[in-house]
């Protein structure tokens, strides 16, 4: 088992842009053994992707490896031309992609894609490469395999075709498997399902396997020993107990730090210059509304039906405070997008009544709530700040829109003061204003994003999965400041999210949905420490968890 | 797989009966358009320039355009709704007829036209996107640009020239088929097949070497659009994951290029191959008077050019029903060639 299996030595990869040469990979060492798993975990934009793609030459054209060696048993991959490489590529060292839809050809049964890996390395008829994909469906767990051999992508789920993508790539067993982000896009429970499912497959088969991820909490479940990326470099390898108890590199601590955990609160997320003037907020105790004030908001039996489908949501009600934050949680296709989208009048219900500060909302026509004075009172932040961004406004522009709007502003002093200020709340630099979304990071765009939702001064805020495509980095500063704005302005939170352990920090209570329907509801703490359904304990048991000992506290 | 031919055929029928009403327009819509245009048949089909003015209101009435323009209509549309689309006044004979013997020889030179141009541009489209930026890419371009710079007539002109003056390859450009050949016996109107069903090869030879000309000269100028869809798409094809899935398992690069890359880039171009398809069977009047083609294009322009409304109307009706079928197989094809589209 000790036996050294890959062998990266200082290696340097290398993209040529429109402004140059650009290096992704700056000096790479590391070594995988035999049968072990090792996680690369780094955010977006450290290099540990490119590693992969190099080490399984899968590199774009535009990529290429300008220093260092990868050696493979010994023989160095980046020097292999042709048919050598085509021999290592599937039979001793295989991939498993990020997005499992894309990544299978759409237009292919799935049962013919896995015998043309088959066929590719073993010297055998067409029925008996029919015959192994068979057993290997059996062996990723697919039910029915009879029948699924003949299925295309599209008419399976997401977990189901990462199955199939694991059962290419372990088709001819090979010694190294490559997962790159193999769960990210995935829901809990099935991300559970799958990592379990591979690393299984791996002990069984005896491969070693690099689980690429951003999620230290996932990389600390299924391995022995993590090795952390940042900007190209490897900063930090050590098995995950350490890693969590002692970070020794500054990036460590703040990764591990950012990374939501069953105890961590918000301001233990960020390091202290980012806290900013969060922790006087939150000592700030906040004020209980009167007994007897009418809730903000109060849906009542609320139903969704698309065409003669079965319900999207049924027979939803629940009522919020002013300045509360609730959490919407559950799987795809549990219906809490459907059903934020309702309350944001962005869509019309098919049944039930949605009450706004008294005024029922839920009979205007979605296409007309545009003109009701309650608009600016209620707004949204949606997930991808990269497509929720109209790419020809500046985020000035972008902050201006709604002003202009819903607030009757004209263009002039006035506006520019308060796009200004609210560009200050979400502490956005104002030197990146008149700059295009294409031109600002993540980060900053979710930024824009929000300050754009607040630049009315709404009461309510519905926020459908708005960190989800960030870094947990960035997501922590980003949960800070949604915290920090609703206690500083009373902005009551509907925050729709599948991430359990960011709810939970951020959610005074919690609303569980499953197939349409609310499962179990209560204050947050309390619902995720004492389930009281199978379904919500399920959900919790797949959060992976990161073990914090009392010495990172003291670490930081 | 029954319940996906029944899918498909109850798509296919409602395709149909969706487009009736396009076609109905389109009725109407040539019919004004051929009143309003100048020239007036009745003076044009009188004896002579010096016929007099009874003789031309007998002309007229006895075509019905002395009623009014709502009266040609419905008399225009009751005889459509029994299958006559009237008569032609230059040839003497039936529409219908004029078509159904003219429409094979269009059908076959399009057929090939298209033919020839997509086995040229698939290959070229794919060599240039395997290698973007290369000197073939550049030379695809060029030769793209070039095709659809020189108008057919040009192109045909100068094939013409080439083979059939400079180098006597090509037959005399007069028609489908040389004066010494006998026709073979009419079964589908097309020559290649017909030739081939009576065992006459000398004969399909005779009407192939008089084809290829026209046919070339049509291919050149579509298979610039061809050629670029088939790049633009195979470049998203090779750039997407599941080619990279397929090369992260060896596949060979035969199979990567073809099975996963191509088969997935093919389906724009079957849609664009439809649209070009109908766009060549109208616009090809030039190339079927440059070689002498007794084509339903060529007919329809002398039709317009001596004010002969029938013809003319059943030209565009022709045209018409023909892009409502061509959409309906480029659709089939496309749901047989895309099993995601069948579901939505």
């Amino acid at each position: 088992m000790s036996e050294e299996l890959l062998r990266i030595d200082d290696l340097h990869v290398a993209f040529s842009t429109r402004r140059g040469m650009v290096e992704a990979v700056r000096g790479v060492t590391l070594t995988v053994k035999a049968g072990e798993m090792l996680g690369l975990v780094g955010e977006s934009g450290s290099g540990k992707s490119v590693t992969g793609f190099a080490t399984t030459r899968l590199l774009d054209a535009a990529g290429r490896v300008t220093g260092g060696k990868i050696l493979f048993r010994g023989q160095d991959v980046t020097k292999l031309r042709g048919d050598e490489l085509r021999q290592l590529q599937g039979a001793a060292m295989s991939m498993i992609f990020q997005n499992p839809r894309a990544a299978l050809n759409p237009i292919r049964a799935i049962g013919l894609q896995i015998a043309d890996a088959i066929l590719t390395h073993k010297r055998i008829s067409k029925e008996a490469a029919r015959a192994e994909a068979l057993d290997l469906l059996r062996a990723v767990q697919i039910r029915d395999p009879e029948q699924r051999m003949n299925a295309y992508p599209h008419e399976l789920s997401g977990g189901m075709c990462q199955r199939v993508m694991i059962a290419i790539a372990i088709s001819c067993n090979p010694a190294l498997l490559i997962a790159d982000e193999p769960t990210t896009g995935l829901d809990v429970t099935t991300q559970k399902v799958v990592m379990d499912l591979l690393a299984d497959i791996a002990a069984a088969r005896g491969m070693a396997t690099i689980l690429i991820t951003h999620d230290l909490g996932l990389a600390a479940r299924y391995c022995r020993r993590i090795a952390v990326m940042e900007r190209g470099r490897i900063v930090e390898e050590a098995s995950p107990s350490t890693l969590f108890s002692a970070p020794q590199h500054a990036y460590t601590r703040r990764l591990v730090a950012a990374s939501p955990t069953a105890t961590s609160r918000i301001e233990d997320l960020v390091t202290e210059e980012e806290r900013e003037r969060y922790p006087a907020i939150v000592s700030k105790p906040r004020q209980e509304p009167a007994h007897g004030t009418p809730p903000l908001l109060e849906v009542r039996k609320l139903a969704k039906r698309f065409d003669q489908g079965s319900a999207a949501v049924a027979d939803f009600s629940m009522t919020m405070a002013g300045g509360e934050s609730v959490g919407l949680v559950g799987e795809s296709g549990s219906g809490k997008s459907t059903t934020s989208r309702m309350i944001c009048r962005l869509i019309d219900p098919s049944e039930g009544d949605i009450v706004f500060d008294g005024q029922s909302i839920g009979h205007v026509a979605s296409r007309d709530f545009h003109r009701s004075p309650l608009r600016k009172d209620i707004q949204m932040v949606f997930q991808d700040p990269n497509e929720s961004l109209n790419p020809r406004f500046t985020a000035f522009d972008c902050i201006a829109h709604p002003l202009m709007r819903l607030d009757g502003m004209r263009a002039g002093e006035a506006l520019r003061q308060r796009v200004v200020e609210c560009a200050q709340r979400v502490g956005l630099p104002l030197d990146l204003l008149p700059r295009f979304p294409h031109q600002l990071s993540g980060g900053q765009k979710a930024r824009v994003g929000i300050a754009r939702a607040i630049a009315c001064q709404p009461r309510l805020l519905v926020l459908d999965e708005p960190t989800a495509a960030l870094d947990v980095s960035v997501q922590a500063v980003v949960l800070q400041l949604l915290d920090r704005l609703r206690r500083e302005n009373d902005i009551a939170l509907l925050f729709v999210s599948h991430d359990l352990n960011v709810v939970r920090m951020l959610c005074d209570r919690t609303i569980v949905l499953h197939n349409g329907g609310i499962v179990e509801q209560g204050e947050s703490r309390a619902l995720f420490d004492n389930p009281k359904t199978d379904y919500t304990r399920k959900l919790v048991e797949a959060i992976p968890h990161i073990e914090t000992g009392p010495t990172l506290a003291a670490a930081l | 797989m029954m319940t996906g031919l029944g899918a498909t055929v109850t798509r296919a029928g409602r395709r149909l009966l969706s487009s009736l009403p396009a076609l109905f327009g389109v009725l109407v819509f040539t019919f004004l358009l051929m009143r309003v245009l100048p020239g007036d048949p009745a003076v044009f089909f009188a004896s002579g320039p010096n016929a007099g003015k009874e003789e031309i209101e007998q002309i007229r009435k006895q075509m019905g355009l002395d009623k009014s323009v709502p009266e040609q209509l419905v008399f225009y549309l009751s005889d459509i709704g029994q299958g006559n689309l009237g008569r032609s006044m230059m040839t003497g004979q039936p529409v219908l007829k004029d078509l159904r013997e003219r429409l094979p020889a269009s059908l076959e030179l399009t057929f090939t036209a298209l033919l020839i141009a997509l086995i040229a541009a698939v290959p070229l489209g794919v060599i240039a996107a395997l290698r973007p930026g290369s000197v073939v890419d550049h030379g695809v371009r060029l030769f793209c640009a070039l095709g659809v710079c020189v108008p057919t007539f040009v192109s045909g002109l100068l094939l013409i020239y080439v083979f059939y003056y400079l180098l006597g390859l090509a037959p005399d450009p007069t028609g489908r088929i040389d004066v010494f050949t006998s026709l073979p016996p009419q079964r589908t109107g097309f020559l290649l097949i017909d030739f081939l069903l009576a065992g006459d090869v000398e004969g399909w030879w005779t009407a192939c070497k008089q084809l290829i000309l026209p046919a070339v000269s049509m291919a050149l100028f579509v298979i610039a659009p061809l050629a670029r869809i088939t790049r633009a798409s195979m470049l998203v094809s090779l750039g997407s994951d599941f080619v990279r899935t397929a090369r992260s398992v060896g596949l060979s690069w035969r199979k990567v290029v073809v099975t996963y890359a191509l088969r997935n880039a093919i389906l724009p171009v079957i849609t664009i191959a439809g649209i070009v398809f109908s766009t060549m069977l109208g616009a090809n009047v030039l190339v079927e008077k440059v070689f002498s083609w007794p084509g339903v294009a060529s007919y329809a322009l002398d039709a317009l050019l001596s004010s002969d409304y029938a013809p003319v109307q059943g030209f565009v009706l022709l045209m018409a029903s023909l892009f409502v079928l061509v959409n309906l197989v480029v659709d089939i094809c496309y749901g047989i060639a895309d099993p995601r589209v069948s579901i939505e």
